[in-house]
């Protein structure tokens, strides 16, 4: 099955999200293709508070098996936590375990007032009870296979298919 | 192929800390990186990220350090690690257990990493090879050989400032003789890619030949500043000073001690670095330590993101 454009779901979130949201309303994108997302939905829902971002690493429950990621990345979340209302922003909603680990490192940070997920794809496959707020599109892929978020020098977003090493 | 190190683990991953010597750099940067994202979790509500939760470091001190320990402590505390701080000191060697059996017996007690400071030269090693395969164990300073989580958090502090270390001019100034932090600095300087390190001290307090790790000799303290874009002061072990080596502390000072004159031989925006504890007077004048290009606390804030890093990188690779 191809995978849809990821600019005309970019769109479609923004439509989604816009009715509700304030000015109010704070977004945390999760490294790396969620953050890239984030920006976009960020600049489109003019929000007044900066961006925040997440890299989970410190946070996953595979670090025991896989060791540390060597490209973890800063936390940054310039705003207060404590009673905002956050939407965390990833690109690919799959097991549920990223926004699990997102979940907790936030809660590190202050009590929000309330949590919400936005996801540019949904591939099922949950292993958590979890799920998104704002959907961009449901996909059906393998098992085996790795959906990602491409940014391109231009900044247009795309969406890629690979076979997973071993998978 | 590279050449067995006891450091790595098949995969050429870090498995112990024991020295920077020999480690490739790629190691080295993807530790400070990571350090770099550490910093962040100190600013927060909850200083904490679960990464070591149900783990047992063990601060294994044969020889006395506060800052050292402390900021150990604080690393492993912050990784959610339950910490046993020892301070084995000479009462354990007085009752006859050997450095091996104390391993063993707290190896009995499930530890998951040793963290060790040794007056002796190779403790940390001795007690890597002889530890179970799951067990990790960090140098914290080994006699005259090395102490590579100070190094790093040098490396750290140099990047943070001066962010690129291929154009540094970096002077260290002092007891090199002595001193495991230089040549802990030295080792990661080079690889790192420094092209000018200095080394300046009396003939009596500098290793005969300092000069085959790559770096430059001064004995002149004017000539040896110039231009430098960090100073690295070393700490001037008091118990030296009484023996033949030294005059005495004020003969030391004139010659070697930091000046603001001095130090303003050095380039204007040139960092000064210590790694403590340090003897105001003696190595150091204090309107310098406390001065605007004293970045001295600011190495103990970092090492505490450092050793957080290098805990974390070394449980993840087994």
């Amino acid at each position: 099955m191809p995978l849809p454009d990821a600019e005309r779901l970019v769109a479609a979130l923004i439509e989604q999200m816009r009715p509700e949201t304030s000015a109010e309303t704070v977004l945390i994108g999760i490294h790396t293709g969620g953050v890239w997302l984030a920006e976009r939905l960020h600049q489109a829902l003019g929000l007044k508070q900066p961006l925040g971002t997440i890299d989970v690493s410190f946070y996953r429950d595979d670090f025991g098996s896989r060791g540390l990621s060597p490209r973890v990345k800063p936390s940054e979340i310039p705003f207060e936590v404590v009673d905002a209302d956050v939407i965390l922003v990833d690109d690919v909603l799959y097991t549920g375990r990223t926004i699990r680990a997102a979940i907790n490192e936030l809660f590190d940070y202050g009590r929000p007032r309330r949590v919400r997920l936005a996801a540019l794809v949904d591939r099922g496959g949950r292993e958590l009870p979890i799920t998104a707020q704002f959907t961009g599109a449901q996909v059906s892929v393998g098992a085996g296979e790795q959906v990602e978020l491409k940014k391109a020098a231009d900044g247009r977003l795309s969406l890629d298919v690979t076979a997973v090493a071993g998978g | 192929m590279m050449a067995y190190n006891p450091q790595l683990n098949a995969n050429g991953e870090l498995k112990h800390l024991l020295t920077i010597e020999g480690l490739p750099r790629e190691i080295l940067l993807n530790i400070l990186d990571t350090a770099h994202s550490f910093l962040s979790v100190a600013e927060r509500e909850i200083k904490k990220v679960p990464l070591l939760r149900g783990k047992s470091v063990f601060n294994l001190f044969f020889e006395s350090s506060t800052r050292t320990r402390t900021t150990f402590e604080i690393a492993a505390k912050r990784l959610s690690a339950d910490v046993i701080n020892l301070n084995v000191g000479t009462s354990s060697q007085s009752k006859g257990e050997t450095l091996l059996d104390t391993v063993a017996n707290l190896s009995a007690m499930h530890a998951d990493m040793f963290v060790v400071r040794h007056s002796q030269s190779g403790a940390a090693h001795l007690i890597a090879r002889h530890v179970a395969p799951y067990i990790h164990v960090i140098n914290a300073g080994d006699g005259r050989h090395a102490h590579p989580t100070q190094g790093l958090l040098d490396m750290f502090t140099i990047r943070h400032y001066k962010k690129d270390f291929s154009t540094l001019r970096v002077a260290i100034v002092g007891d090199v003789l002595h001193s495991r932090v230089a040549r802990s600095q030295i080792h990661a300087l080079t690889t790192l890619g420094v092209p000018e390190v200095r080394v300046i001290g009396p003939r009596t307090l500098l290793p005969a030949n300092v000069a085959e790790l790559g770096v430059h000799v001064y004995h002149d303290m004017a000539q040896g500043l110039k231009d430098a874009d960090v100073v690295i002061m070393l700490r001037l072990q008091n118990e030296r000073m009484n023996g033949a080596l030294l005059p005495s502390a004020q003969e030391f000072f004139k010659n070697y001690g930091l000046t603001a004159e001095k130090l303003a031989l050095a380039r204007p925006d040139a960092i000064v670095m210590h790694p403590g504890p340090m003897n105001r007077g003696v190595e150091i004048e204090s309107s310098v330590a406390d001065g605007r290009q004293s970045v001295i606390l600011p190495q103990v804030t970092f090492g505490i993101a450092v050793r957080m890093a290098v805990m974390s990188i070394v449980v993840g690779n087994t």
